[in-house]
């Protein structure tokens, strides 16, 4: 199926070029608003007061003495928002701000707002809150136990078989053929177990926003997000006013990465707002921002893996279990769908465990489940290789998934790109390099759907030619600058001319967030069948000025011209030329474009990685690394690279530092950057990447959404090559020293 | 009438059945006759799917088209980070 008006060998002019990014001037001259940097008259200052404890009932907040404080202007408690809730507004609510029971450590229970920021954090000291403790549970296999405490009776939906703990909140089943078969038919079978911990998508801004709400319900709010449409839609919801009333506009956005989807303070500061009637900052602290936003979820899976000697996998089973936080919502119905996707195979099946704990409600963080999915499977396979004596490569291009292939979830593969991915990183220099002594190279292949969504856009052409596009989607990647070089592709003008912002909820139709890879595919897609609609009414303009038909003029680089001799003989018409007299000739030129594109396309990626461990310290060091992934077409090719050598970088720091570390008590132990450790530029190689396009039917030029895939190999990779430097398979993330001395020890005294 | 093929988890809503012969030229009334003659999936259906339609994910059109012959899955709802 393609779309209309798709081209996927038309000569561009604009398209794949590497212009400068229209943003840059301003994020390195300081120009750039992020969230904290809003400021209004009047403005208070707010902060929230968290529970140190994992797990306990609420049995009285007394805000007595912080009220005292001439300071204060209003503290704010569950009671201060809208009740009656449901479903997922119920659980945003009860994870904005505690109801009965505090759930997690840093899990807010009050909040107070002050004329500065130092006397707001005083008073929040002096908010006491008598609480009783109770029983609490982190570890998800621990959680799962018969003995484990419930966290929150009747949590679980319907799909959860009966007779498992009540932590366990969503189930998913799903493959198909018959994997006991598949396994008798296998020359080895490999099954075993992998653990992944926690990892915040660290990035570099903390939550920051600047809320107005008066007595009429009417309010404001800017704040950082990667969808600010669904701020004014949660905020509208939790206190109890209009979503049109409730204008919100996105900041600049220091780093996101899945976890900027999820609504944290600002329906608190909307609420002090209201209570005081004055505009309220509220900016978490980084400690706040790991104790009480959304890290991944931490996983335990089994995996079953049946191969036959010269390579075909012949079954694949796995059990997928998500711990994510006290609510419901763990992706592992995703870290099951991914687990074999990249693989055809006739036998397969996978199941998922929603399992919630005492700890932060997880955010999605770049294909959510599907990293950890690839870590397990993708690592029994290289075992399967290595004890088969067979080319890793070899073997998945053996059982690689092709257009046509019923994926692991189902439905058969539409034109994907999984063998070219293989077969450019086989032919990569990297491939046939010399691994070095004490060196590992390891191999995996990553998959992740992509998304489409509600998406509207509205491109208004000036009297001087240029263009200003306005989009909903905030900018979390470059997209600004592939928004640019969509409208001037289409419109015929220099990529200069065109300015892309990202307009407030005021402005244009509901955007979904900037989340599921989907900013360049369905913004872009809307920035382009606007920019066509912009060039059908300037031909209107034309054929008008000419006296000929519509279906007369053609445009063709940033001209009206009549179609052939038969229309008459006309001077091409520059878009400048229309422009500056279309107030006279029917008023102003806007384009539009409102809908929800459904072709985003799944992507694959294919990663090469050399890794050193030293066996005396256990310390680990990634001495080579390529990324090469199916972008369907690279709009602004830097930007891509960008993309594959971001999630290259983020899975380093997921394979070998990055934990969620939990004392007995329940409280988080490392809430700072010395602690949890994010690679530092010298804790990483030069990243190579390798753009492979193979054109998504579902986009006018093919492009796939690339930020998300990226991440999917990384952990696998990593630790295939981890493994086979240390001469142990590594089965737990992060593969820090400590665990790797662990292995190596445990290798030597037969334990493993 | 279209073949739906339902993710296993929700096979005991269905009398056992991970494939259902359902009326619906597109998603949205497909959706509403899954409902009608299965209604245990409709907490399932409220909370949100994507409908995989001859291979092309479909996360919100109600209004897809689906011929009689079309593959059909039906699928959790897909997010992304």
């Amino acid at each position: 199926m393609g779309v209309e008006g798709q081209d996927f060998e038309q000569e561009f002019q604009v398209v794949g070029t590497r212009p400068d990014r229209p943003d840059g001037i301003d994020k390195v001259t300081g120009r750039a608003r992020f969230g904290a940097d809003a400021y209004a008259p009047g403005m208070l200052h707010a902060v929230c007061v968290r529970s140190p404890h994992a797990h306990a009932k609420i049995r009285k907040i007394d805000a007595s003495k912080a009220e005292a404080m001439p300071e204060v202007k209003a503290v704010v408690t569950r009671a201060d928002f809208a009740d009656g809730l449901t479903g997922e507004d119920w659980n945003i609510l009860e994870n904005v701000m505690a109801g009965e029971k505090a759930l997690y450590d840093g899990h807010t229970v009050a909040a107070v707002a002050a004329t500065t920021a130092l006397a707001a954090r005083d008073a929040a000291k002096l908010i006491e809150v008598d609480y009783e403790i109770l029983p609490h549970v982190t570890d998800v296999d621990k959680a799962m136990a018969p003995d484990a405490p419930a966290i929150r009776e009747g949590a679980a939906d319907g799909s959860v078989p009966e007779g498992l703990h009540p932590n366990v909140v969503r189930y998913h089943e799903s493959g198909h053929g018959d994997v006991e078969k598949g396994f008798a038919e296998a020359d080895l079978v490999i099954e075993d177990s992998f653990v992944t911990e926690a990892t915040h998508q660290g990035y570099i801004e903390p939550h920051a926003c600047l809320a107005q709400l008066g007595s009429d319900g009417r309010g404001e709010v800017w704040c950082c997000t990667q969808g600010h449409f669904n701020v004014q839609k949660v905020c509208a919801a939790l206190l109890g006013t209009e979503s049109s009333q409730v204008r919100v506009t996105a900041s600049e956005i220091g780093g996101g990465f899945g976890g900027k989807t999820a609504v944290f303070i600002e329906p608190v500061a909307l609420a002090l707002s209201k209570k005081t009637n004055r505009p309220v900052k509220l900016v978490m602290s980084r400690s706040e921002v790991f104790r009480a936003t959304g890290p991944t979820s931490s996983t335990s899976m089994d995996i079953k893996i049946g191969m036959t000697k010269d390579g075909r996998i012949t079954a694949g089973q796995g059990v997928f279990r998500l711990q994510g936080g006290a609510f419901p919502g763990a992706p592992m119905e995703f870290t099951a769908m991914c687990a074999f996707a990249p693989y055809n195979l006739e036998n397969v099946h996978q199941v998922g465990y929603d399992v919630i704990a005492n700890r932060p409600k997880q955010a999605a963080y770049r294909a959510p489940g599907s990293p950890m999915a690839a870590f397990a499977v993708e690592s029994v396979i290289d075992e399967l290789c290595n004890q088969l004596g067979l080319d890793p490569i070899d073997v998945r291009l053996k059982n690689a998934s092709r257009e046509g292939t019923k994926a692991s979830y189902g439905p058969k593969f539409d034109r994907i790109g999984l063998v070219e991915t293989l077969e450019e990183a086989k032919a990569h220099p990297h491939y046939s390099a010399p691994i070095g002594e004490g060196e590992g190279r390891g191999i995996s292949c990553g998959f992740w759907f992509n998304h489409g969504g509600e998406t509207a856009v509205s491109l208004a052409l000036s009297e001087d030619g240029t263009a200003a596009l306005s989009v909903g989607t905030p900018d979390i990647g470059g997209s600004r600058a592939s928004m640019c070089q969509m409208v001037a592709e289409e419109l015929g003008i220099p990529y200069d001319k065109v300015r892309t912002t990202i307009a407030d909820t005021a402005t244009l139709g509901y955007n979904e967030i900037s989340h599921g890879s989907r900013v360049t595919y369905a913004s872009g897609l809307a920035a382009i069948k606007a920019s066509r609609d912009a060039v059908d009414k300037l031909c209107h303009r034309a054929a008008a000025k000419w006296g000929i038909d519509r279906d007369a003029v053609y445009w063709e680089n940033g001209c009206a011209k009549p179609a052939g001799s038969n229309a008459g003989e006309f001077e091409p018409l520059p878009l400048e030329k229309i422009t500056s007299k279309m107030g006279m000739t029917g008023g102003p030129i806007v384009g539009h474009y409102e809908a929800t594109p459904e072709g985003a396309g799944v992507s694959f990626a294919t990663h090469i990685v050399d890794a050193n461990v030293d066996p005396e310290t256990g310390q680990t060091s990634v001495s080579r690394y390529t990324v090469v992934q199916d972008a369907g077409k690279a709009i602004h090719p830097s930007y891509v690279e960008g993309q594959y050598q971001g999630g290259a970088a983020q899975g380093i720091g997921w394979a070998l530092n990055e934990e969620y570390i939990y004392g007995e008590d329940g409280r988080l132990q490392n809430s700072g950057f010395l602690d949890y450790r994010i690679p530092v530029a010298s804790d990483l190689p030069m990243i190579d990447t390798v753009i492979v396009e193979v054109p998504n039917p579902g986009h006018p030029y093919g492009v796939r959404g690339v930020g998300e895939t990226s991440i999917c190999p990384p952990l696998a990779a990593i630790a295939n090559a981890v493994s086979n430097a240390a001469g142990v398979r590594l089965k737990q993330l992060p593969m820090s020293p400590p665990r790797i001395l662990e292995a190596l020890d445990d290798q030597a005294n037969g334990r493993s | 009438m279209v073949e739906v093929n339902l993710w296993a988890g929700l096979r005991k809503h269905t009398g056992g059945e991970e494939k259902v012969e359902i009326e619906g030229k597109n998603i949205g009334q497909l959706l509403d006759n899954l409902v009608r003659d299965y209604p245990e999936l409709e907490p399932f259906i409220e909370a949100g799917v994507s409908v995989a339609i001859d291979g092309r994910i479909m996360a919100r059109d109600l209004t897809a088209e689906i011929k009689p012959d079309s593959e059909v899955y039906l699928l959790q709802q897909l997010k992304g980070g």
